[in-house]
């Protein structure tokens, strides 16, 4: 699955983003990666993507390891795992269901199953009725689920998502995590950064792991002291 | 569905069509220099071939050169390895070729004893050997025989043309080379804007795990396409250039089908080429 190992990771002119830090993320788990602005949660989701490698410790994703990993098969990784952004990230000059099918369309699906794919996804966030709508038509919430639908679009083993309610009103975020719970709740394991504690809060059976200046201070999955005495 | 990487490049061009112009115009332009090149080279050597196949080095000999001195000079110049033939020629053969080709000696008497043609000895060379060099070495075995006053040929003429022609080519491969830069910075240019138009489109292609040789793809195959055309716009251009020079100056040749292809084909490969070490560095900034 997803495990980093004593990682480390300085930013040329920022000092330490994240200190020793230890994740194992399981198969079918939610997890909520919290903590202050600044914390780390966004270099803890680039350091699985491997858009980013850590300075010292291993990151493992699905077999990849940071220290291994060829440039040439990251592209391999990138469609293991599905990816969304709180600023949405779609291309406006395409309709809800062009920007899913792109990434399809550029992974080299065959194309003779692709539309009938991005029906299915589109059905799947519950927007079937605005295929044909461009980012511009959509609403905050309805923008978030296009994304959703992308990142699923190449059948990822994880959903990565940074602060993916952050531009969204209440009402729009908690639809968007009622789609991660759904998500969830069928297999997919999600890693999700947020600071929005009140989500957290209301969601107790989530595992959580909160980042304060680039440490992990709390892991609702071990104790503290668990923490601690397996730093020693 | 046209395939995507198609389909983008055509994007492309629609993106910004002034600067997919001016890259098959650069292009067009550098080949040109180098088509209008081909097209005198090629005459060049038309008219040298032409000229060759009657170059001839003409020994004239002395009033006194004693027949059986002529014979033994005819079969030694006839073994040399450049000469095709040897033909003497008598004072009064050359005497009655004057009065066949110019009007003024018509009148001039039959008498040999006032004869002034020469005799001589005409060698003609074999196909291979009619270069400046051989032509010389034949003149200096000529010259070497007493009888032989004077030796002529159009060594001057010949030496000329040569030097007319790599004057030329030179001249066309700094022209042409300067056009070639020109078309490279403006297709990087082109490749440049092209990448940044698309960066955000590009960002998401790396996320959702598109390989690098698919994001490069339209560039590519954009960089292909504007150097077919300006290839095609080269050859047009030498045609225009062609046709122009042949109806107002002088009678000149269409060069041949296989260099029109290959101008062709290099500004293809120098399109691919530009875009191809373009689209390197700028994707790295991606
Ligand atoms: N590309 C970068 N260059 C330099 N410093 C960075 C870069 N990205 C993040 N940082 C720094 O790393 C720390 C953690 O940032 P980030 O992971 O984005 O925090 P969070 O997502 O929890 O708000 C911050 O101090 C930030 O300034
Ligand atoms: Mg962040």
């Amino acid at each position: 699955m997803i495990k980093l190992t004593s990682v480390h990771k300085e930013y040329p002119r920022s000092g330490p983003a994240l200190r020793d830090v230890s994740l194992h993320v399981r198969k079918g788990e939610l997890v909520f990666l919290t903590g202050h602005s600044g914390a780390g949660k966004s270099t803890i989701l680039r350091l699985v993507q491997m858009a980013d490698f850590p300075t010292a410790g291993e990151v493992r994703v699905s077999g990849f390891s940071s220290k291994t990993v060829r440039p040439r098969d990251i592209p391999q990784l990138r469609r293991k795992l599905g990816v969304v952004f709180q600023d949405f990230r779609l291309l406006r000059d395409r309709t809800a269901e062009d920007n899913v099918a792109f990434a399809l369309e550029v992974t080299g699906a065959k194309r003779a199953g692709i539309a009938q794919r991005v029906n299915r996804l589109l059905g799947q966030v519950g927007l079937s009725h605005k295929a044909q709508a461009f980012p511009d038509e959509l609403s905050g919430g309805e923008r978030q689920r296009v994304a959703v639908a992308r990142a699923l679009a190449n059948d990822p083993f994880v959903l990565l998502a940074d602060e993916p309610t952050g531009n969204l009103d209440e009402w729009a975020a908690r639809g968007v995590f009622d789609l991660f719970k759904e998500i969830n709740a069928m297999g997919m394991t999600v890693l999700m950064a947020t600071h929005d504690l009140d989500l957290v809060r209301a969601h107790p059976e989530y595992r959580v792991v909160e980042l304060s200046q680039g440490e992990i201070v709390y892991d609702s999955a071990s104790t503290l002291e668990g923490q601690r005495s397996r730093a020693e | 569905m046209m395939p995507y990487a198609f389909r983008e490049a055509l994007t492309a061009f629609r993106r910004t069509p002034l600067l997919t112009m001016l890259s098959v115009v650069a292009i067009g332009f550098s080949l040109f220099v180098v088509g209008l090149f081909g097209l005198t080279a090629y005459n060049i050597r038309r008219a040298i071939e032409k000229v060759e196949e009657k170059v001839e080095v003409v020994g004239y000999l002395t009033d006194d050169a004693l027949p059986e001195q002529i014979l033994v000079a005819t079969q030694e110049i006839r073994g040399l390895p450049e000469v095709a033939a040897v033909r003497p020629v008598s004072k009064i053969e050359a005497m009655a070729n004057a009065r066949e080709t110019m009007e003024e000696f018509r009148d001039v008497s039959t008498d040999l004893e006032s004869n002034p043609f020469p005799a001589s000895l005409e060698v003609s060379l074999k196909p291979g050997s009619r270069t400046p060099t051989a032509v010389a070495r034949v003149a200096k075995h000529l010259k070497a025989y007493p009888f032989v006053e004077d030796v002529r040929y159009g060594r001057d003429w010949l030496d000329k043309i040569y030097l007319i022609r790599q004057i030329l080519g030179g001249a066309a491969s700094i022209i042409g080379g300067a056009f070639a830069l020109v078309a490279a910075i403006v297709i990087a240019t082109a490749v440049r804007i092209a990448v940044f138009a698309r960066r955000e489109e590009i960002s998401i292609m790396r996320l959702v795990g598109a390989t690098d040789g698919f994001i490069r793809k339209p560039f590519l195959l954009e960089g292909l396409i504007t150097g077919f055309v300006g290839g095609i716009l080269s050859a047009v251009l030498t045609y225009v250039a062609f046709r122009v020079l042949d109806s107002t100056m002088f009678r000149i040749e269409w060069i041949p089908g296989r260099w029109v292809l290959g101008v062709v084909a290099a500004g293809t490969a120098f399109g691919f080429l530009s875009s191809a070490a373009a689209v390197r560095r700028h994707l790295r900034a991606v």
